[in-house]
């Protein structure tokens, strides 16, 4: 009788085995990478969506800012099977298409009919395309972001601030719209006391070891005519990189620096911008559109008492672009799985959903509806900033570049070593020795 | 006739010997002492070339190489001595050089007196000695991520106890200063929490020192009327020095590579202030990718601090001699 029963035991184990093997096949289980930040967040609650309608399971690896590209960089250098999406850094697209990290996804947009006629130009180029703005696409524009600038919208309505700031600068005190202003503007609060706390004028990046002072130096640079090349693609950088106007600019974004960042900040990034603004120890702040929406939902500092502003113009209009594109980690096992999320994120349904959850949306279904800009106190401004938007090198040998350009903007305005235009021209021999490395000067 | 074996150890013992052919039994009976010592040394050599010598050949092979690991694809081109003649050309470079041997000099003089000193009191066996030598050790206890995060909040110009405690004495205002933004008063910071965290250690290894003098030693002195200041200098202070001079050398070696409590506190700023030679290189090989320049710079680091270590293990062995 046990034997009996052993084996119809095991016949029926074989049978349930034999039935769930091929099922599990079928339910993909996709792993998504990506920071951790806010958006990061909203795309687990859109993606939902997705594993109801195919049945794939998603597992997401976020990984915080400040480690996000060693670690990642590392998993695709090392041919690793962690991520089978990933949304990268835009910097990251031409190493990532030289050495064959993602997969280039022409041949799939042609066949899902997928266009990138429908995405925001400005993010195609950014997000999608190595060489840039060529028809080459390894990527699908994700989350659309550039530097920005919120404010504290009670302070700057305080009548008797108000009146003081107009008798001084014979205008009304509101959000700069020149690097100039910005700057009278922090001077302005700087040193002031409001509701019993010392305040300073504003937060902006200086972090030293990833990327932060180069993203907030250039949104300076940007607005007074700084220019990577005279001819794009030839790697003319004298007298671009190093011109009268980028020395003005980066001279502009030290003086802010000096005059009115609080005490300590002198290697902060988003954490520290936004920690600095949440505690009520500044007036303005500089970070990407990205933690917009929760700074709005904060309880403390957001509502009606937050404004938000586009990167002051100078010389030009301009802001220093953010975001990423979502592409297929070339080493996945699970390539079908991975293409089938690609194609259900660039329904306009699920962009339209994906910003209603935090997420910035570039699908022009998106941002071309008329009640987009109301949607969000700070949607307006997100139009503006992604028609104006510049890109740090996209080079395979971005990461030394991006060091280089660290290092001498960190020593000229943090550290007080040199001139701007000694920085600026020590930055254009850094670039030209790796340029002639690279073979291409 | 044998007793039965009575516990279920001695059982399974008998068990396994039985079961184990008697020919292989015979075969390691038969090994040489020789044989035997290679059998268990073996693992261990095979285990250390694996992670200790191939690496160190092959990053010999990567510095006269163009390799980036973040181009595993492309093809490595032999470049002479290029990667060390930039890397030798660098003022860059030299001036983490220059930062670096700071950081040691400082750290080790400070480490050494305060540390020496709180050995020789805690020599003394006061009363609660035991409970403050360990009170002393506890910040080499610690984390050095722990005590780098700990400390960055306790240097915050606004917030800081630090600063305040340096208004307190001295009155300038505790928002006024910046230890980790200042380009002069940065690397004392990273200086300070060093000592802090690693003059216990120092301690430690010089109280081991002088417990090891015999106490007949002194009571001679005594009968000679030799005074407490000629005794120390005569009696604890050479025989405490092989131990002091193995404490720097611990100190020294370590310091060299200090990393993490620089990254953690000011990530090698402002500026490049505090930029030591472990974080350079970091930044070449894992941020620059720059793999066989990187690897070039390793090996002239390895050769500087296994050069410096002979000499100074040689010193330590004669002063060990007299």
């Amino acid at each position: 009788m046990r034997k009996v029963t052993k084996a119809l035991m095991g016949m029926s184990s074989a049978l349930v085995l034999s039935t769930a093997i091929p099922g599990m096949a079928k339910a993909d289980e996709l792993t998504l990478c990506w920071a951790a930040w806010d958006p990061a967040n909203a795309l687990v609650e859109l993606s939902k969506d997705f594993t109801a309608a195919t049945g794939t399971a998603m597992k997401f690896e976020f990984v915080p800012w400040p480690n996000f590209a060693d670690r990642i960089l590392n998993e695709l250098n090392s041919g690793g099977k962690l991520c089978d999406l990933l949304i990268g850094d835009s910097q990251w697209l031409g190493g990532s298409a030289e050495n064959g990290y993602y997969v280039k996804l022409n041949d799939f947009f042609d066949k899902e009919g997928i266009k990138m006629s429908d995405f925001a130009e400005a993010a195609v180029n950014a997000y999608s395309t190595w060489p840039k703005g060529t028809p080459n696409y390894w990527a699908l524009p994700a989350m659309g972001d550039a530097n920005g600038w919120f404010y504290r919208k009670d302070w700057f309505a305080k009548p008797d601030l108000q009146a003081e700031f107009k008798g001084k600068y014979g205008r009304d005190l509101g959000p700069p719209q020149t690097w100039d202003e910005l700057k009278q503007v922090a001077e302005f609060f700087t040193g002031r006391e409001i509701d019993g706390q010392k305040v300073y004028g504003a937060a902006i990046f200086t972090e030293r070891a990833s990327e932060g002072i180069t993203m907030g130096a250039t949104s300076a640079l940007y607005p007074y005519g700084f220019k990577y090349e005279t001819t794009p693609g030839k790697y003319d950088m004298d007298g671009a990189v190093n011109s009268p106007d980028s020395v003005a600019g980066l001279e502009a974004y030290k003086a802010l620096y000096k005059c009115c960042q609080p005490p300590g900040y002198t290697d902060s990034y988003m954490g520290e911008g936004l920690d600095a603004f949440k505690s009520g120890q500044v007036a303005m702040a500089m970070n990407w559109f990205a933690f917009f929406p929760g700074l709005y939902k904060d309880e403390k500092v957001g509502g009606d008492k937050i404004g938000f502003f586009v990167n002051p113009k100078q010389k030009v209009a301009a802001s220093t672009l953010g975001g990423q594109g979502i592409s297929v980690v070339a080493n996945t096992d699970n390539m079908d799985g991975a293409l089938a999320y690609i194609k259900w994120f660039a329904q306009p349904d699920v962009q339209k959903k994906w910003w209603a959850l935090g997420g910035y949306a570039v699908h022009n279904a998106v941002l071309n509806d008329p009640s987009f800009k109301t949607s969000q106190p700070f949607a307006a401004d997100f139009l503006v900033a992604m028609n104006q938007v510049q890109d740090f090198w996209q080079e395979p040998s971005y990461a030394i570049l991006l060091q280089a350009m660290q290092k001498r903007l960190h020593d000229y305005v943090v550290a007080d070593q040199g001139t701007a235009q000694e920085a600026l021209d020590s930055l254009v021999n850094d670039w030209k020795e790796i340029f002639e490395d690279e073979g291409k000067l | 006739m044998t007793d039965a074996p009575s516990t279920i150890a001695e059982r399974s013992a008998d068990v396994l010997a039985r079961a184990t052919p008697t020919t292989i039994a015979v075969r390691v009976r038969g090994l040489s002492d020789r044989a035997i010592a290679w059998l268990f040394i073996t693992p261990t050599i095979a285990l250390l070339l694996a992670i200790n010598i191939f690496p160190l050949i092959w990053a010999v092979y990567l510095s006269f190489t163009n390799f980036r690991a973040n181009r595993p694809n492309a093809e490595v081109e032999g470049v002479g001595l290029r990667n060390y003649r930039r890397v030798l050309n660098d003022p860059d470079i030299w001036i983490a050089m220059q930062t670096t041997a700071h950081f040691v000099f400082w750290t080790i003089l400070l480490q050494t007196v305060i540390g020496f000193a709180l050995a020789y009191l805690i020599d003394r066996k006061f009363r609660g000695h035991a409970f403050w030598t360990t009170v002393i050790l506890i910040p080499m206890m610690l984390s050095p991520a722990v005590v780098g995060n700990f400390w960055r909040f306790l240097y915050q110009p606004q917030i800081g106890l630090f600063n305040y405690i340096v208004s307190f004495f001295t009155g300038i205002p505790p928002s006024s200063f910046e230890m980790l933004g200042s380009v002069t008063l940065a690397p004392w910071a990273i200086i300070i929490v060093d000592t802090w965290m690693w003059t216990p250690y120092v301690m430690l290894i010089c109280l081991a020192g002088l417990r090891s003098i015999p106490d007949y030693i002194y009571e001679a002195a005594e009968v000679d009327r030799a005074s407490t200041w000629r005794q120390f200098w005569s009696i604890t202070v050479p025989m405490a020095l092989p131990f002091i001079m193995l404490a720097v050398l611990f100190r020294g070696i370590e310091n060299f590579k200090m990393f993490d409590m620089v990254m953690l506190l000011t990530g090698g700023g402002p500026g490049s202030t505090t930029e030591v030679a472990s974080i350079t290189l970091k930044r070449e090989a894992f941020e620059s990718w720059l793999t066989g320049r990187s690897s070039a710079f390793a090996i002239i680091l390895f050769v500087a601090v296994f050069g410096l270590a002979n000499i100074y293990v040689k010193a330590l062995n004669k002063v060990k001699q007299r």
